[in-house]
């Protein structure tokens, strides 16, 4: 249904991004301890919205650690404890107020290995919708062709959407896991490597999807991969040891690097 | 410079060059309207009425096995009174002057489970080597599987039917035999009855078997392959692998499938009680009428009256703590073959 | 030194084949293979033997009659245990409406709810002592609370005692079951917003139901052949069961009875209830295995 604030949206949305909150979300002071090992360090960080800003650092450094507290997964594990605080839109998301629901309702999550859950393609889909209220069969339909089309997958599987999910290739199943997490119309995409388990040309086809995405939601996406952080990329946050080492725009970060840790990590020098 | 900003966001951004326009073909649909990212009021659950449901069923499941237990005190209270230990130790059973005793049925459920492991140790554990090992086909292997299985589904009732018409006649006939050459032995002195002690091991060894075979195939099968290709490395041969490295590796698996394997014949009840005979008689004859526990309650327990009922109950007691034992035995030793092997890769 | 590297270097010597020890070992090697199968093959021959006088015994007096009509008085012929399938049937479907909820929902709480508590692992402790309960003592401890309250022998009864000696194995077979769900789909959930409940409800019973049925079925294939959980919680009847609280009659009591008298005709009739039964049991444990298969 058009509104005259759609028409506004889309109007900017051609000249450019319209200017999101530097703030969208920020991490306060953060420690983080599995049990009695800490695993991050007084972290400070502020994200922007409607860009991508990629977590970096080799293995074990704690940056799947930090996107995981984003959405509180991390409190499934047992033993964990936090101090500092993580605000979206100025709101710590560790308030009493909050159901953790419906936190992670808000933010969507992509893992590293795709996790489809063995349904068809259209109940993937709309796992959310229904289970968070009683949707009609058009709100159904509705939801599973926006956001399959925002996952650029819609063409290949409009015909098929009762099939099983499983018998998708490889990269087909993760942008099925995009589309499942952008159904509830999130704020925040959150990605823990989502293309570590994927061929080169998947991989392509899912950087080509981030840099589309952020024009809706805020991404923080956990790579490996110093190449696709430069390619898909706003801003890069390099963590070692889980302290955060530097924080900047991929481009300062890729050719001018303040800290030497960071250059070394760059160079290849370790990790 | 702050090190927590990046930069970027002080300026609006051109559009990145990378998007590729010609992918434009949705229609554009835009983030849900700028409701509060989390609603104040929260969502909140109510209490998991399906979890208090489930934890329900699970308290319900252990209570379970303490009120069949209490129920049968309860019941065997009068008899435990009455009789104490010496329950256990006296030998007769006589209902009309209300004097029980129970030794011979526990002297006949440890005979016929022992005499049945003995004849079914060797048989199982060797198919359960035929199977882990690779002689014959897959196929071979799959329909001696499938025999194994059949054998375990088939009901009590109907090995004691089959019993009674098949093995009963064998068992006389190789008591005739051994009465007469091997009689001097107390083991096979006579008479020969048809009904006794050596049919009901025969049957039972044979419905035991598929336990053991089962277990002792698992614990096969958990060898770690780096063992079995390290004997072969060194030159032996199949047979010499087997005895000298897998069978050791596996043993306190076997050890945990005969285990249970005797629980399990201490408490069958409906083929032994159709071929044992049921005699409170005490004999040294593996060829004469017995009696377990098991059967002792099977056929008297329909019409008991009074103490009899008492201290039928109180038999029952006596045959549940003997198999409650001896299953956790072989838990135990189950899991500690587990712990062992995990640590090999 | 008779050690097996001197006999390896003796291969490489030209010696092998010739070598008196190697053949003893080879010849070992193969005499106990060959004992091995015959061992194997031994234990064919009950089988066979059961399932050719199940067939030779008990085809010949089956039938519509037999299998619809009530039991003729002793030492007559004709008749049939229409009544003894049917209270079989019941009987089953009495102890499954108590076993299986209280199985699956207990397999639901030690896997998905608190897989390390207290409660849990003694869950999983009991279950397991409970299947090696001895099948009278699960008729004992139905008598001791059904008969001895109700006053009379029954359906319920009888119901009970199968559902005690059912109840560990589903819960255990539903505990793998659950345990065999992906955790990758529960985290998947969790990460959308579903609450433990939505979870189990939409993503881990669907997937588990089919282990969970076959886990089920094979229950009721080995409750159907049960004796002794019946003979004194049920006893046995001649008649239609009018109701659920009378004594009721059942496939394997039938046979119990029948096998120890000295009537040809109810001998022939045991047979021909065995026959029918050992039919039932295994299409019950055929299906279980093959009927439920992954949707997806």
């Amino acid at each position: 249904m058009q509104t005259s604030k759609e028409t506004v949206v889309k109007a900017t949305a051609e000249d450019g991004n319209p200017p999101g909150r530097p703030d969208f979300l920020s991490v306060k002071d953060f420690n983080f301890f599995y049990g009695k090992k800490q695993a991050l360090y007084n972290i400070s960080m502020d994200i922007p919205e409607r860009q991508v800003t990629a977590f970096i650092g080799p293995s074990g450094c704690g940056k799947s650690t930090l996107l995981r507290n984003f959405n509180r997964m991390n409190e499934l594990i047992d033993g964990v404890n936090h101090s500092g605080d993580i605000r979206i839109l100025g709101k710590s998301i560790y308030d009493k107020g909050i159901e953790v629901i419906s936190l992670r309702r808000s933010i969507g999550m992509v893992f590293q290995k795709s996790n489809p859950f063995p349904k068809s393609i259209y109940e993937n889909v709309v796992f959310g919708l229904r289970i968070s209220g009683k949707p009609s069969k058009a709100d159904l339909d509705e939801c599973v062709e926006r956001s399959l089309r925002g996952a650029a997958l819609w063409n290949e599987v409009k015909d098929r959407l009762h099939e099983s999910a499983l018998g998708l290739s490889g990269g087909q199943m993760q942008r099925l896991c995009i589309a499942r997490a952008i159904a509830n119309r999130p704020k925040v995409l959150l990605m823990d490597e989502p293309c570590s388990a994927l061929d080169p040309i998947a991989t392509v086809k899912i950087e080509e999807l981030i840099r589309d995405l952020k024009r809706e939601f805020t991404i923080v996406i956990v790579t490996h991969n110093m190449q696709q952080a430069t390619r898909c990329s706003d801003n890069t946050a390099f963590f070692y040891l889980g302290k955060l080492v530097e924080y900047a725009e991929t481009q300062k970060i890729f050719s001018n690097p303040s800290e030497k840790q960071t250059e070394d990590y760059i160079t290849g020098r370790f990790g | 410079m702050c090190r927590c900003l990046p930069q970027s966001w002080k300026r609006p951004r051109q559009l990145s060059p990378q998007c590729s326009n010609n992918r434009r073909d949705w229609s554009r649909s835009v983030s849900a309207p700028d409701k509060e990212i989390i609603s104040p009021a929260g969502f909140r659950p109510g209490p998991d009425i399906f979890k208090i449901l489930c934890q329900a069923a699970a308290v319900l499941t252990v209570l379970t096995l303490g009120w069949i237990i209490l129920e049968i005190i309860e019941f065997a209270w009068p008899a435990i009174q009455k009789f104490g230990l010496d329950f256990m130790t006296t030998s007769a059973w006589v209902p009309n002057r209300e004097r029980f005793g129970v030794l011979p049925f526990i002297i006949g459920t440890a005979a016929s489970s022992l005499l049945a492991i003995l004849l079914a140790f060797p048989l199982g554990v060797a198919i359960a080597i035929f199977l882990s090992e690779n002689f014959l086909s897959p196929a071979m292997r799959q329909s001696i599987r499938f025999v194994v299985e059949m054998l375990a589904a088939i009901p009590s009732v109907v090995y004691g039917l089959w019993g009674i018409f098949v093995i009963i006649p064998i068992v006389k006939a190789f008591g005739d035999w051994a009465v007469g050459s091997l009689g001097g032995i107390p083991l096979f002195s006579g008479p020969a009855y048809g009904n006794s002690l050596l049919t009901a091991s025969v049957v039972l060894a044979i419905m035991i078997l598929p336990t053991i075979t089962a277990i002792s195939r698992n614990a096969l099968a958990a060898v770690p392959k780096t063992l079995r290709e390290g004997a072969y490395a060194l030159g032996a041969t199949r047979w010499e692998a087997i005895f000298n490295v897998i069978i050791p590796t596996a043993a306190p698996g076997i050890v945990a499938a005969t285990i249970l394997g005797l629980g399990r014949a201490m408490g069958e009840t409906m083929a032994v009680a159709m071929l044992i005979g049921n005699s409170s008689r005490l004999s040294w004859s593996i060829l004469s009428p017995s009696g377990t526990l098991a059967g002792l309650l099977a056929n008297q327990f329909g019409e008991a009256q009074g103490l009899q009922v008492n201290s039928l109950m109180y038999a029952a007691l006596i045959l549940i703590g003997i198999t409650l034992l001896v299953n956790l035995l072989g838990e135990a030793v189950l899991r500690h073959t587990q712990k062992q092997t995990a640590g090999i890769r | 030194m008779d050690s097996i590297a001197t006999h390896a270097l003796d291969f490489f010597d030209g010696n092998h084949g010739q070598n008196s020890k190697a053949v003893a070992r080879s010849l070992t090697n193969r005499l106990l293979s060959g004992l091995c199968i015959v061992l194997s093959l031994l234990t064919m021959v009950p089988l066979v033997s059961i399932l050719f006088l199940l067939l030779k015994n008990g085809l010949p007096l089956l039938g519509m009659q037999i299998l619809t009509e009530l039991p003729p008085a002793a030492g007559m012929t004709g008749g049939g245990f229409g009544n003894a399938i049917l209270g079989t049937l019941v009987m089953v479907a009495i102890g499954l409406s108590i076993s299986a909820p209280a199985g699956i929902l207990s397999a639901i709480y030690i896997n998905e709810y608190s897989p390390t508590s207290r409660l849990s692992q003694l869950v999983r402790l009991v279950a397991k002592l409970l299947t090696g309960i001895p099948s009278i003592i699960c008729g004992v401890f139905a008598f001791a609370v059904v008969v001895t309250t109700t006053g009379t022998f029954s359906a319920y009864a009888g119901g009970m005692a199968l559902a005690v000696l059912m109840l560990p194995t589903i819960l255990l077979t539903s505990e793998q079951a659950l345990l065999g769900v992906q955790s990758a789909y529960r985290e998947a959930a969790y990460g959308l917003g579903a609450t433990r409940f939505q979870t189990i409800v939409r993503v881990v019973l669907p997937d588990a139901f089919p282990a969970i049925m076959t886990g089920v079925m094979l229950a009721v294939a080995r409750a159907a052949g049960e004796t002794a959980p019946l003979i004194f919680t049920a006893l046995f009847s001649q008649f239609w069961a009018k109701s659920l609280n009378e004594p009721t009659a059942s496939l394997s009591v039938l046979i119990y009875n029948f096998s120890t008298v000295p009537f040809p005709h109810q001998i022939a009739m045991a047979w021909t209830a065995s026959l029918v039964l050992v039919a039932f049991v295994t299409l019950a444990n055929i299906s279980a295995q093959t009927l439920f298969s992954r949707k997806y």
